[in-house]
């Protein structure tokens, strides 16, 4: 098994009292297509800590699901990781083994076979995933029932006994569970995310099921094997308001008691101020600006992103002003723009600057990172 | 359920008196009938003896009666379990085709084993591994299955099989069992015989499986379902075979009962004439030539009855694979 260990890893205390999870540094993926290659995510570095909700937002194809998908090591072909790292502090239950619940082992993701044991123990089992179409994440013929077995009966570890106290730490026992109590936490987690009568429902095909419903059980699904992060991949883009309201409740609730941290993937402002603790800006592969969630909507550095908040409707009374929206399109992600890739459309555009200097990561207040000549010195 | 059933069976019924109605008088069409071509074999050799026999014929078989008036006592004898003299061959019809029905009925179950055991591993493989060396290989291979003729395989297979191997492949049996009983040397004689059409015909009919295989998977492997079956961390096996295989062959069933159950009664018969082969497939496709009508209107029925059935069956299996279309 890999254990590098991360250069921050040993050394670095969590500031807020929470310890670090995952650790990407300087993420690239590139997709060699026939007309060139596309950096669907270029030089991303972030980290998530433990129970925190880290929100990611873009626009679409600015890499968001790309970084999901590199984090399970699913990219699908022709994409690649061509560098970086993503450093997983993990801490393994074993079947029949002793553990200490605290003990953390850390590996690099990107190092990993993609197809290997180690990768789909940590896939479903300790970072799980739900997606963006719960009318098709759903295999249709198999109940809803059988999906959640599928997963809990891979990961989902019971504790058998608890050894002794040691160091003020619990050494537990575990061991798998039976195809009864697989069903049993099936019916379980159904009723926890709020499925009606789960004893009958558990029994559902997919196409018995509302749009809601799904994206309830594959939550129920994901959270089923209680893993330590969640990935949610614009989980509520093909559900109406009220219901993305119900799912979203769910989440919060689920993650408070579980302390499960959750990767939340969205090009929703409104949903993502209300889910994330902090924010990764993307546009077209590159971080743009990352911060704590109240200074980036108080106080954004990057134009971007300052344009991305001005261009959400607002409800109240009529001012006659046409809603912003961001100037030019979307570059053609085979020919970006030399310099800063978002000159073309920057209202702040320094000519004979931006278009020429790539700029650098700077923390352009503290705490708050922005790439954006505006804040190099 | 039982309601549905009902329902098939009373449409499958209209169905074969319609088909056996029409096909009669297509048959019917040319103009003459089976005496006259033989009358016309006999002038050819000179000989005018028969002639006279001709008259006593036509009556015998009643060709001197209207049209309608044969098909309906022909129909009426039909369901009473008599399908009519074979002209041709002078003895009844169900005499001639229940002596090749068994041959018939293993070589098609010997052949549709053979095709879908190769055909479904080798669709999904080439689907999995889109691209690669393999699936070009598979590739080529069905494209050649699917356009070259079974009886040109079969006349290449024998050819090389005499030239080089010195071996008789037509027949299922060699001529030292062909009226020996039945024994445990004449049945391997069979399988030494057997697997020759069998394999023609499944070169043939694998290619268009593979490709219909190939291409189902190719679709359900982009489904979200797939992605998320591998995000919960399920082996590649698993994802494919359980929940992508799982839905990329229901078409297939379709085909499976469309085909495999007509193929009982008329299986490549053009292979069978070429390898001389026991079946009713020659004898059907004979008896179309010389107009022998109550022999091929009795295959005609037959052949509708299996492909009702065929599909009757692939119905309920679909229905039993996939709940979404189960009839609540």
């Amino acid at each position: 098994m890999q254990t590098n260990l991360s250069p921050t890893a040993v050394a670095q205390a969590p500031a807020d009292g929470r310890e670090t999870l995952i650790e990407v540094r300087d993420l690239k993926v590139e997709f060699n297509i026939r007309g060139g290659v596309v950096k669907a995510v270029d030089g991303l570095t972030f980290d998530i800590k433990r129970g925190q909700t880290m929100g990611i937002i873009g626009e679409s194809g600015c890499g968001k699901s790309v970084t999901a998908r590199a984090i399970l090591r699913m990219i699908p072909k022709p994409g690649k990781i061509t560098a970086g790292n993503i450093y997983y502090h993990r801490r393994r239950r074993l079947a029949g083994q002793q553990t200490a619940p605290t003990e953390t082992n850390v590996i690099d993701l990107t190092t990993l076979d993609p197809d290997g044991e180690t990768i789909r123990q940590i896939r479903g089992g300790e970072i799980a995933m739900i997606f963006q179409e719960p009318m098709s994440s759903l295999t249709p013929v198999y109940t809803a029932g059988t999906h959640i077995n599928e997963a809990v009966t891979l990961h989902r570890l019971l504790p058998i006994k608890t050894l002794g106290d040691q160091m003020a730490e619990k050494i537990m026992q575990y061991r798998h569970v039976t195809r009864e109590e697989a069903r049993d936490i099936a019916v379980q987690m159904l009723r926890r995310v709020g499925i009606p009568k789960p004893e009958q429902r558990v029994d559902s095909y997919p196409h018995q099921l509302s749009g809601g419903q799904r994206q309830r059980v594959m939550i129920a699904i994901a959270l089923s094997t209680e893993p330590t992060m969640l990935i949610a991949d614009e989980p509520t883009t093909a559900l109406d308001v009220s219901i993305e309201a119900q799912i979203l409740d769910i989440m919060r609730e689920l993650q408070e008691t579980a302390n499960m941290a959750i990767m939340f993937i969205t090009h929703n402002l409104g949903v993502i101020a209300n889910m994330a603790d902090e924010i990764v800006v993307m546009y077209m592969g590159k971080q743009v600006e990352r911060a704590k969630v109240v200074d980036l909507f108080y106080d954004p550095k990057h134009p971007y992103t300052k344009a991305l908040l001005q261009s959400v409707p607002k409800l109240g009374p009529k001012t006659g002003q046409r809603l912003a929206s961001i100037e030019g399109m979307v570059p053609d992600p085979l020919h970006l723009p030399t310099g800063c890739v978002f000159h073309p459309r920057c209202p702040a555009f320094m000519p004979g600057k931006c278009d020429q200097i790539v700029p650098r990561w700077v923390e352009a207040a503290p705490n708050h990172w922005a790439r954006c000549l505006l804040y190099e010195e | 359920m039982v309601n549905y059933l009902i329902r098939r069976v009373g449409y499958a019924l209209i169905m074969v008196v319609l088909v056996s109605f029409v096909s009669f008088a297509i048959i019917e069409l040319p103009p003459g009938d089976f005496l006259t071509q033989k009358i016309e074999q006999l002038r050819a050799r000179g000989d005018r003896s028969a002639e006279q026999q001709v008259e006593t014929l036509r009556v015998r078989y009643g060709l001197d009666k209207p049209f309608l008036e044969r098909y309906f006592n022909w129909a009426i004898n039909f369901l009473r379990g008599d399908f009519g003299e074979s002209f041709e061959f002078e003895r009844p019809v169900s005499e001639i085709l229940g002596a090749r029905l068994g041959y018939t009925v293993v070589l098609a179950i010997a052949t549709t084993v053979l095709t879908w055991a190769l055909a479904i591993p080798l669709g999904v493989y080439a689907a999995v591994k889109q691209y690669s060396l393999g699936d070009q290989i598979i590739s080529v291979i069905s494209f050649i299955g699917l356009g070259m003729p079974g009886f040109l395989l079969a006349l290449i297979i024998m050819y090389f099989a005499i030239i080089i191997f010195n071996l008789e492949v037509t027949g299922l049996f060699s001529p030292e069992f062909q009226d020996a009983p039945w024994s445990f040397a004449k049945f391997m004689d069979l399988l030494g015989h057997l697997w020759i059409p069998a394999l023609i015909s499944a070169v043939t009919g694998i290619g268009g499986l593979v490709r219909i295989m190939r291409g189902n998977l190719l679709d359900t492997l982009g489904q979200p379902f797939v992605e998320a079956a591998r995000a919960r961390g399920l082996k590649n096996r698993t994802v494919t075979w359980k929940h992508a295989v799982r839905i990329a062959i229901n078409p297939l069933i379709t085909i499976l009962g469309s085909d495999v159950f007509p193929s009982i009664i008329v299986g490549s018969s053009l292979v069978a004439i070429v390898l001389n082969l026991p079946t009713i497939g020659p004898v059907f496709v004979d008896s179309l030539r010389k107009l022998d009508m109550y022999l091929a209107g009795t295959c005609i029925v037959f052949l509708t009855i299996m492909l009702l059935i065929g599909n009757l069956v692939a119905d309920l299996l679909l229905a039993w694979v996939d709940p979404r279309i189960r009839l609540e």
